[in-house]
Formats: C-alpha cells, structure tokens, sequence
C-alpha cells in the first residue's frame, strides 16, 4: 500500500505569496513530542500545501491515534503515517528523530528533498571531533556537518535561505545562548571565570519513549540533577558563544549543570556571568534592547510589580518565545540571566519552523503567533 | 497635542506621553516601572514611591 498517497492537503489558507508558492513538506520521526508539535504547526501553516508524517514504527497509524490533540477538525482528513519508504518527495522534510540516527541516513533523505532540517543533535556541532567527547560516537558524515547552518534564527538569520541542511538546537542551549549572548558580544565578561549556567527542565525533554527514570512515580515531584556537569548541550553552547570551554591552561569555561524539574514543558536557564567593570541594570537593558529589539519572539521581561516578574516557562507553553531577564547583583562582580522557553517549541518544532519560515523568505512570524495561556 | 518624552530613569526606555499633570503615575511599558511626573516642562520623572510588598518567598 502506497501511504504517500495519504499525504494530505492544508486547505483553507492563500500561499504566503503570488511570488512564492505555497510548498510539500514532510515529517519523519513523527511519533516523537517534537514531530507532533511540527504537525500541529504545519498543518494550519499558510506556506504549507501538503504534509506528510513518516515513522518507523507506526506506519498506516492515524497521526491523532500518536497525539490526540491533532484528531481532525475544520473538515481536514485524517493525517495517516507512512513508512520511510513510502515517503514522497517534497520540498521540505524534517528529520525528528532520536540523536545519532540522521548523520547516517543524511543522503537518503536527501534524496527526498533539496532542504533537510534536522531537530537532532546530528548536525548542530561544527568540528566532527566533538561527536566522540560530547556524544561518545564519531560522527558518521563530516562532510556534511561542514554544509550545515545551526538554525536559530537570532543567531543565522542570514544563512537560512542558501541552507540545505539546517540543524535544530538543544533546547537549554537555545535558552542559555540566547540569554547571555548579548552579554557575551559586549567582552566586558571576565574569561578567566566561568560562566555558570543551571538549567531546569521538564520531562518532555527526554521524549516519548519511556524509561526507568520517566516513569510517573520516579519522575514526578522531583528536582533531580541528572547532569551536574558534562551535559551535552555545553559543546553547543561554547559553539555559539564563542566562549572557551575549560581545559588545560584555558580556565573559565562553561560550568554547566542540567536539574529536572516538575513541568511537562518548559526550560528556564539561570546563569551567572563575572563582570570586570561595573555595569548598570540600565546599560543591560541597553545592552539586551540593543540585541534584540528587532526579535519579534524575544522578549525582555523584568518587571518590577506582580507575580511574574522574571521570565517564567509556565506561561510560554506552546508559545515560541524566548523570554529574557536579568539582574545585577549588588553585592558581588555578577549578572543574573534568566531565560524561559518551551521546550518543544522554542527549543525544538517551533524554531524549526522559525527557521523554515526565514529560509523561504516568508514573514517570519508565521504559523508561530500563538501567545500562551493564563492560567495554566 | 504637544507629545512628551522622556527616559525611564529605571531602564532608560523611552516613556511617551501627553495630556499629564506634575503628581500623575505613568507606568514604563518595558520595566513596568511606577513613574511619577516631576515637571512638565522639562517633562521628568522620577520613580514613584511605592508599598512594600511582601512577595511571598
């Protein structure tokens, strides 16, 4: 049975543009939290005039049965999956697959389509010989990983329409990235002292396949420190901060430490940066308007009155904002940074499509206006 | 109708206004600062006293 042809039509929507049509996309990995969150988006997305959902293991099952959000509605068929070899062509496919499962498929399913953004890990460090420190593998595709542009589109923006392979990002490094990289930019910070980086994270980042440490009695109501140090986003995060990790005679380095916490969703980075000049809370806010004042999913948030006063992940679910807040400490050389962000979205589909969105040119914010919810 | 401007003296984000009298409480939309307005000509203003708040934590 050919279950391409199940591929269904987004109707409804006018394509973002006379001069760019709407186009094909297809998901693989779509059992997966992240691949069910790229459907949702996709499916209701303007540019997008045909999806296709593609799994391994859940083949000829309706999408819906995987993520009861996504049961029909408005008059769209049901979205039925498809095997990896009944994948059809398209112009663009993304790979939502466990880490270390595209870098050795990458020209297969480049064969489907001429742009690939991959969610996984497998194309997010530059040097290969990170693969083997940071994910104790090889990488199995350097020549690749050379082609392939880290797709934050804060970050590379401008890289996104000529790329053919975009890599997604991890999602406490989006947020530890984007919280102190405005900081970083200004080489006020002292490298002779780490930066120091707690991340907190909630259960949907581990993925939909169960293990001992997911299971409800173990992972509920915990504040488990699963990685106190050597977690591997500190590679990415080094990456993009151009920030030395710490080895040999180089001291400082990313002191970075990952803490589950009791949330379905949701990522909040606090980090701590060593200043060696005095600065202001109004020069930061100078310093982060400057970063980011043209980022329509960037938002500063310090406030002074009410509950929610520092960014806050409860209320950026399904959103894809990152939101930013920081502190100077009185009594110490250092600046608190805080960031929130969803973990499936900003940290996973939603910037994925972020980037999609920047690399065909059209309004950037499309299919990603939802604002969250209160109370939740 | 005469548009005033001024900083916030809190975050130095821009703070727009008019129609306003010296004692009005204009809040920053980027801080979400309390300001009260000082003068009108030169518009300035100051950060408003405010109650102290048990936060809870």
């Amino acid at each position: 049975m050919n279950h391409a042809a199940q591929s269904t039509p987004v109707t409804g929507h006018a394509a973002p543009s006379a001069t760019r049509p709407a186009i094909s996309v297809g998901i693989v990995g779509a059992s997966g939290y992240a691949g069910g969150e790229l459907a949702r988006i996709l499916m209701d997305h303007p540019g997008i005039a045909q999806l296709q959902v593609a799994s391994a293991h859940h083949a000829g099952t309706y999408l819906h049965a995987l993520h009861p959000h996504l049961r029909p509605a408005f008059g769209h068929d049901p979205i039925r999956i498809v095997s990896l070899d009944d994948l059809a062509p398209c112009d663009v496919l993304f790979l939502a697959q466990r880490h270390g499962m595209s870098m050795g498929e990458i020209d297969r399913f480049a064969r489907y389509a001429p742009r690939i953004i991959d969610l996984s890990a497998d194309f997010r460090l530059h040097d290969p010989q990170d693969y083997p420190r940071w994910y104790g593998h090889a990488h199995a595709d350097a020549t690749r990983l050379a082609t392939a542009v880290y797709g934050i589109p804060e970050l590379h923006r401008s890289e996104l329409p000529d790329a053919t392979l975009i890599s997604g990002a991890g999602c406490l490094a989006t947020a530890a990235i984007l919280g102190l990289r405005p900081l970083v930019a200004t080489g006020l910070l002292d490298q002779q002292l780490p930066l120091v980086i707690e991340g907190k994270v909630g259960s949907s980042a581990l993925g939909a396949t169960p293990a001992p440490g997911s299971h409800h009695p173990e992972r509920s109501h915990v504040v488990r420190a699963y990685a106190p140090t050597g977690h591997r986003h500190t590679a990415e995060i080094a990456q993009e901060l151009r920030w030395p990790i710490a080895s040999g005679s180089v001291s400082g380095g990313i002191a970075f430490s990952a803490t589950a916490v009791e949330l379905v969703r949701g990522v909040a980075i606090t980090a701590h940066a060593f200043i060696r000049e005095k600065l202001t809370e109004r020069d930061l806010w100078q310093i982060y308007r400057q970063a980011y004042r043209d980022e329509p999913f960037i938002r500063l948030v310090k406030e002074r009155a009410g509950v929610y006063r520092y960014p806050e992940p409860k209320v950026l679910a399904g959103t894809n904002f990152c939101d930013i807040g920081f502190e100077v400490d009185p009594h110490a050389q250092r600046i608190v940074i805080i960031a929130a962000l969803d973990n499936l979205m900003k940290g996973a589909a939603s910037n994925a499509i972020q980037a999609l969105n920047c690399a065909m040119g059209w309004d950037e914010t499309t299919g990603l206006r939802f604002t969250g919810l209160h109370p939740i | 109708m005469q548009m005033l401007q001024a900083e916030c003296p809190v975050c130095a984000g821009l703070i727009t206004a008019h129609d306003v009298l010296v004692g009005e409480i204009i809040p920053c939309r980027d801080c979400g600062a309390e300001l009260e307005v000082s003068t009108i000509e030169p518009f300035t203003l100051e950060l408003a006293p405010t109650v102290q708040e048990d936060w809870g934590e």
